[in-house]
């Protein structure tokens, strides 16, 4: 390996070798047994003898009598339901804009997991942290159970019979985030019809309606375009974070990985360039990121568009400021014109067209960006519900319906809607879950949950997605939609009403089925189904770009002023924008970027910190900040990220729900009220007029950064750059290699010698690949993982206690040649690290030295490579933690379930509602034993039966685990190492040999961590490539 | 299930190949009801599964015994289309089917099967008309033979007459040493050619007294009866939690000897999940209502099923097999892929009034089973590859992993 002075870092921490750090990073437990608090002055001899005598008097009672326990059969048992064996309904995901096609597993009638639908052409197959969590928020108690009026439960009939006669009386205004169902849309349509009075406010929580603006100017046409980053070579995003946050990140996800998947027979992969205030998780995935202030967007845009057209001989355009690395950028764009991509996340009409200007001049509209074949994914439009807004202050609403939606909380101007209800006569609100808006409304109408639901959506033109119920409603909610129906006054079966409008609208453009029931049912089956016709219709030409440059020019000249400290308010992967926030998987899934859980907060740059005394210390709280913006201030902890951009600041939306229910509300403040206008659109960056102050209050927020740290060990990532990779396949790979008493040249590799024997594998060898290079970091496989193995949630405090209990993590690790001895070093090192992603689990060691360890030998080695954990024998000595070199074994603190101290946090466990998620085939640990990954053992005893039972040999699609078939990069691929036709076995180039012990790999990136402590795991990681010029 | 042999089949077997391999070469034609033994056996296995909760070959039930069905019926082709959906031949005004509705007043469950499965059905049924109907009352041999076939280890009974004679024997035994003893003491006192050493041993007297208070005695009696204290609480804590024997009283008298002892209906009629599921399912009470819309529906026990499905309220039966959650224990492992018997586990189900737990269910039990059973290979390509490893050796449970904490815990 080639030396290089780069050295990884978790955090400033551990560059800095914080004492709070260093107290804790060489030590697997935060502290000894037993717990402080829990011990009192030490026990009596009464205290013995009480014991003893419960214990015999408990022992005997346990012995006299076993419980009865009841077995209940169906009285009629549904044909397609079979205690113990699951069933996958296709069905669709769709929250506001946000959309995934998904299959829905079911077991006994209760929906425990969500998988991605492979037969969709838009996500693949692929999931977010969000979709895969959605499925708890069907079991949230905070749920609104039935109808109310002014807080009084009522029931339908009576409740409908209110709000018709109210309807009536006037003016009407339905509120909603985009609507994606074509039959939603009717029904509005139906309701619209009865109630002429009525007008639909569309808004957005992540507004796009600058870049439709900014489309109907250029091309005519206000829609959002269909991007294809899988074509493009080379791609420059400014703040778009379209790995994660960005419109639709689940199929841009899948795109992107595409162009990042290489090995030696194709040593090319996409140039990524990045603009950005935050770091975002797209912007920790660029080969080149650039951190500029939020001012700077319009103008360095405009330097790109001023770079290209010169190349294209148009007019440039004013108003420009360069920035690092824009030439370039634009000599790559020019070079691969049509194979090219700029996407902006700004929602700036003026610099969307730019980025069109730059877009059509690069001659990559038809190739990487569709404009004719649009994406529905937002259709807000923020200049209707700033009309709303007024005409409800004005009195002249008698009645409003918020559907679905929530602008009381994540509307910039929820505070003023919240005041002016009470001018409305009717205010109606059909939130499912429990929110601000609902609580303002004096109607509740519940919806039911998406699971509970029939619906369609359209993403773009002709494809369309089925929603189909996987369970009988849980409570006495109805759909929105049927709502409305009811209240026009038609039929309020609203799944006789999606049907009969896909027998209208769609049945007859197709030839393939003779009867509609056959076309319905194959529709339902698949989830997807593409009209083409339709898709035709609704492909509109577009006309030349015919953007107005120089007006866009001169009000980004205007706009873009900038001041000494801007803030730019960004989406997390986890929370999103707050729909979801009591779902405590998503508060407790670590931040991809901060690893910071249960909060949001400032992020400041470490040049900012050190100029304005912000000091953060590793395991004790620090001071917060009091954050001003115009006239709102709000006291936030801060944190020190490196890549912040220097003179901003950052903030998550999405918090400070304060009507969510236990487990989201007064957690975080929420951003909301803080964004601005600029051009006339909602902005998320605020310019000008932020201050930040020091506060007294220290606040430790709740971080999984440096935990689990490997002390001393430099090889754990192990990357390249393209230009090195190209010459040389083993690039950025370390190689130990070690002498022998045979063999002193020390050309022995460290598998070579070893005290065991190893393990002989007859039939399966399961094994993992991780991909570094197309790992985005998202954490949809934590959630995966936490949802398939009934994982606890343990909250904010458990998580400073360094116990949190997640199976899978993500390592997040900055790195820079900079020397970080001094504060300007550290300054340095800070400013702009690059970052790598590595997903960390069980290794499944063949040596594994946790096995060796065990004093009752609860943790062993399968004949199938796995490491089992038999939770019933540990008696939690935790050697085998204080023994693992991956850190990845999780110790039970406590007994989370049916426990009240961690029913606010852990609801999966503690009530009946919630149990019904637990996956019923795995064991719910108890206190005091250990856990870890099984390689989704359960999953590959059911695949395996599945073979058996049909008696054929497995097939390598059979099984696969929770967190590869979530990942929506493809990073993580499972499989048998054994089979020589797996994806596994091709992917690493394994080499069959007649020795079943050892694996020959043959890929040149696959890489195991700490492969020279020989401990030879099963998992294996494909090193990180750049796309830099050769360093 | 164990099967009676009966004495006359043998002959009629024959009797009835002779006549068929005649006819067949005779009435050779595509729907001709086969005699080959594999489809008669195939038919039998589904007969088994689908008709005999209803049907008999030679006695009315719910349908119409069967034998003869073949000639009776219009047709072969009406059979089978009778089989698929019997609502649509009755409802299309067929006149023997309508006559068949008015008599038995059911309408009889429509069944998926293939073509081929219904030629099986009746090759079967053919077979079984053949043979005519079993004189099982009428003939007492049949028990005996029975018995003997069901031999092959020795029956407990018979261990406990062994027992007990060779105590008897060895009661003997001694009663006959004694008596030598005694002969042979006298015969020396009259002799009288003793010196004192001998005739104190020959005059030695048996003291009880001197024998209690031996400190070898003392020890030994100690030490056996803490022994026996020690193994009568080691066993009483080994049994904490077990609970064979468990025959608790069901909300419904439900008779296992009477359904699949008497009638001999399979097991996966009713546990309709043994074969493809972790739970064997305990039937949902639709599946009672198949045959008891008809059958008994006066009988109190009944009424209870169809209160019941009245009121909506699901039977909370008492469960017998208790694993704990800990351990994962799947059916069709062992049913389907295994073709492990039902009795294996749960003992002579068929016999039982009232269900009671057979088997320890301890993970003892379990792996004592997996160290010994040898894998089912049999036609059953997922085995391939261990079975090359294995190469043609005993393949057990345990040989490939069955002994493995995460087989079954996870």
């Amino acid at each position: 390996m080639k030396e290089t002075k780069k050295k990884y870092w978790k955090g400033l921490e551990q560059l800095t070798n914080d004492p709070g750090y260093v107290k804790y990073a060489d030590r697997e437990f935060a502290e000894k047994l037993p717990l402080p608090g829990e011990e009192t002055n030490g026990s009596s001899r009464r205290d013995f003898l009480k014991m003893m005598g419960f214990s015999i008097a408990a022992a005997s009672v346990a012995a006299c009598e076993a419980p009865v326990r009841k077995a209940i059969p169906y009285l009629n048992k549904p044909v397609d339901v079979d205690p113990g064996i699951p069933n996958y309904y296709a069905s669709t995901y769709a929250s506001g804009g946000n959309y995934c096609s998904i299959l829905v597993k079911t077991r006994e009638g209760r929906p425990i997991k969500i998988e991605g639908n492979t037969l969709s052409d838009i996500t693949r197959g692929g999931t977010s942290a969000q979709v895969e969590a959605s499925v708890l928020s069907l079991y949230d108690d905070a749920r609104y159970k039935n109808p109310t009026i002014n807080g009084e439960s009522t029931d339908w009939d009576s409740f409908d019979a209110d709000v018709k006669a109210k309807l009536a009386a006037g003016p009407v205004r339905v509120v909603t985030n985009t609507v994606m169902s074509p039959s939603t849309r009717a029904a509005i349509d139906a309701f619209v019809q009865k109630y002429p009075s009525t007008e639909v406010v569309t808004y957005d929580t992540q507004s796009a309606a600058g870049i439709l603006k900014a489309n109907e100017e250029s091309f005519g046409k206000a829609a959002l375009p269909s991007y294809d980053f899988s074509k493009a070579n080379v791609i420059v995003s400014f703040d778009a974070d379209f790995l994660a946050t960005w419109l639709s990140p689940i199929e841009y996800a899948k795109q992107y990985s595409q162009t990042r998947k290489i090995n030696s027979n194709n040593r090319s992969m996409s140039r990524h360039y990045h603009y950005e205030s935050n770091l975002s998780v797209t912007g920790a995935n660029a080969d080149f990121r650039v951190p500029i202030k939020p001012s700077r967007q319009g103008p360095v845009v405009a330097a790109l568009y001023n770079a290209i057209a010169s190349k294209a001989g148009a007019a440039s355009a004013g108003g420009a400021k360069d920035a690092d690395h824009i030439k370039k950028a634009a000599d790559e764009l020019w070079a691969n014109r049509g194979k090219s991509l700029v996407v902006s996340g700004s929602n700036d009409p003026a610099v969307q067209v730019l980025v069109n200007a730059i877009n059509d001049l690069l001659n990559n509209y038809g190739s990487t960006i569709d404009l004719r074949n649009h994406s529905n994914y937002r259709k807000g439009d923020d200049a209707s519900m700033t009309k709303f807004v007024a005409d409800l202050k004005s009195g002249s609403v008698a009645s409003v319906i918020f559907m679905d939606c929530n602008p009381i909380f994540n509307h910039p101007r929820g505070a003023e809607i919240a005041e002016a209800l009470s001018k409305s006569a009717l205010t109606l609100s059909t939130a499912g879950l429990k929110d601000e808006t609902a609580e303002a409304c004096s109607h509740v109408a519940p919806t039911d949950h998406f699971l509970e639901s029939w619906g369609d959506v359209e993403p773009r033109p002709g494809v369309l997605n089925l929603v189909q119920p996987t369970i009988t409603r849980l409570f006495d909610t109805r759909q929105s939609e049927s709502s409305l129906l009811s209240w026009a006054g038609q039929d309020s079966n609203y799944f006789e009403f999606v049907k009969a409008r896909w027998k209208e609208a769609y049945y007859p453009n197709q030839d393939k089925f003779m009867d509609f029931q056959m076309f319905w049912d194959s529709c339902l089956h698949d989830g997807v189904y593409t009209d083409s016709s339709k898709m035709e219709e609704e492909t509109t030409e577009t006309g030349a770009f015919a953007g107005d440059i120089v007006a866009a020019a001169s009000s980004i000249a205007s706009n873009y002023k900038g001041s000494e400290l801007e803030l730019a308010l960004y989406f997390k992967a986890g929370v999103g924008d707050g729909t979801q926030a009591n779902n405590p998987w998503l508060q407790e899934m670590p931040d991809p970027i901060t690893k910071a859980t249960w909060d949001n907060y400032v992020t400041v740059s470490q040049s900012f910190a050190s100029a304005n005394g912000i000091v953060q210390q590793e395991g004790i709280p620090w001071n917060m900040v009091n954050l001003t913006v115009g006239n709102t201030t709000m006291e936030l902890p801060v944190i020190i990220q490196p890549g912040q951009a220097p003179g901003t600041i950052g903030l998550a939306l999405g918090y400070g729900r304060t009507q969510a229910g236990k487990v989201a509300d007064n957690i975080g403040k929420n951003a909301y009220p803080l964004t601005s206008v600029i051009n006339g659109h909602r902005s998320y960056y605020v310019l000008s007029g932020v201050t930040l102050t020091a506060s007294e209050n220290k606040y430790q927020v709740a971080r999984t950064q440096t935990h689990e740290t490997y002390m001393g060990r430099d090889t754990v990532i192990q990357e390249a750059t393209l230009e090195d990779y190209k010459t040389d396949a083993f690039a950025g790979r370390h190689r130990p290699h070690i002498a022998t008493w045979q063999e002193e040249s020390g050309e022995s590799e460290p598998g070579k010698i070893s005290l065991w024997k190893g393990h002989e594998y007859p039939d399966h060898h399961w094994g993992l690949a991780i991909d570094l290079n197309s790992c985005t970091g998202c954490g949809a496989c934590t959630i995966a993982c936490q949802v398939e193995n009934n994982i606890p949630v343990v909250g904010r405090e458990e998580v400073i206690n360094r116990r949190e209990m997640h199976w899978i993590r993500i390592d997040r690790y900055y790195s820079s040649d900079a020397d970080a001895e001094d504060l300007n070093g550290l300054e340095k090192a800070a400013a702009n690290p690059e970052v790598t992603f590595q997903p960390m689990m069980c290794q499944h060691c063949n040596n594994a030295p946790c096995e060796t360890v065990c004093p009752v030998a609860a943790t062993t080695h399968s004949t199938e490579g796995l490491n089992m954990m038999a939770y019933n024998r540990c008696i939690g000595t935790r050697y085998c933690a204080n023994n693992c070199p991956y850190k990845v074994r999780r110790f039970n603190w406590f007994k989370y379930h049916d426990n009240k101290q961690f029913s606010d946090a852990n609801t999966s466990m503690n009530s009946d509602l919630g149990k019904m998620v637990l996956n019923p085939d795995v064991t719910v640990r108890s206190r005091g034993v250990m856990e870890k990954c099984s390689l989704c053992v359960q999953r590959i005893q059911y695949g395996k039966l599945e073979a058996k039972k049909e008696r054929r040999k497995l097939n390598d699609s059979d099984i696969n685990t929770a967190c590869a078939s979530a990942c929506p990069a493809d990073a993580i691929v499972f499989g048998d190492i054994a089979n020589p036709e797996s994806k596994i076995s091709k992917m690493l180039k394994i080499q069959t040999s007649t020795d079943k012990i050892d694996k020959e790999v043959g890929e040149e990136r696959a890489y195991a961590v700490l492969e020279e402590i020989g401990v030879k795991p099963n998992v294996l990681y494909l090193t990180k490539i750049r796309n830099k010029d050769k360093a | 299930m164990r099967k009676r042999i009966l004495n006359n089949s043998l002959l009629t077997i024959m009797f009835g190949v002779l006549f068929f391999s005649f006819s067949n070469q005779a009435f050779a034609q595509e729907d001709s009801i086969s005699t080959d033994p594999a489809a008669i056996a195939a038919g039998k296995s589904l007969f088994s599964a689908n008709c005999k909760s209803c049907h008999n070959i030679h006695e009315k039930m719910v349908g119409p015994a069967l034998a003869n069905v073949y000639d009776r019926a219009p047709s072969i082709d009406w059979i089978k289309a009778f089989i698929k959906n019997p609502t649509r031949v009755i409802q299309s005004g067929d006149q023997y089917a309508v006559d068949l509705f008015e008599e038995y007043g059911v309408y009889m469950t429509a069944f998926a099967l293939e073509d081929e499965q219904i030629m099986d059905i009746l090759a079967y049924v053919q077979d079984e008309t053949i043979k005519g109907p079993e004189v099982v009352a009428a003939d007492p041999t049949a028990e005996g033979g029975g018995a003997a076939a069901a031999g092959g280890t020795v029956p407990t009974e018979y261990l406990n007459v062994i027992v007990i004679g060779l105590i008897v024997v060895l009661l003997l035994i001694l009663g006959v040493l004694v008596l030598i003893l005694n002969i042979m003491k006298r015969y020396l006192n009259q002799q009288g050619e003793m010196d004192e050493e001998d005739r104190e041993l020959v005059d030695q007297r048996f003291s009880l007294g001197s024998m209690m208070r031996s400190k070898a005695f003392i020890f030994l009696a100690t030490f056996i009866l803490t022994a026996l204290v020690a193994k009568g609480v080691i066993n009483g804590l080994y049994n904490v939690g077990i609970q064979r024997g468990y025959a608790p009283t069901q909300p419904i008298a439900y008779s296992h000897e009477l359904h699949a002892g008497q009638y001999e209906i399979d097991c996966n009629y009713c546990h309709t999940g043994v074969r493809k599921s972790k739970s064997a399912n305990i039937p949902s009470a639709n599946i009672c209502m198949n045959c008891h819309s008809a059958i008994k529906p006066e009988s109190p026990e009944i009424q209870k099923i169809y209160a019941a499905l009245e009121n909506e309220q699901p039977i909370e039966w008492v469960r017998i097999h208790n694993l704990p959650d800990l351990a994962y224990f799947n059916h069709a492992q062992h049913v389907q892929v295994a073709d492990l018997e039902c009795q294996t586990c749960h003992g002579a189900i068929e016999e039982m009034e009232v269900v009671e737990q057979h088997s320890l269910l301890t993970m003892g039990w379990c792996i004592e089973c997996h160290r010994t059973t040898e894998v089912n290979t049999k036609d059953n390509a997922y085995y391939e590859k261990l079975l090359e490893y294995h190469k043609g050796e005993k393949m057990t449970v345990e040989d490939i992993g069955g002994l493995e904490c995460a087989k079954c815990h996870y």
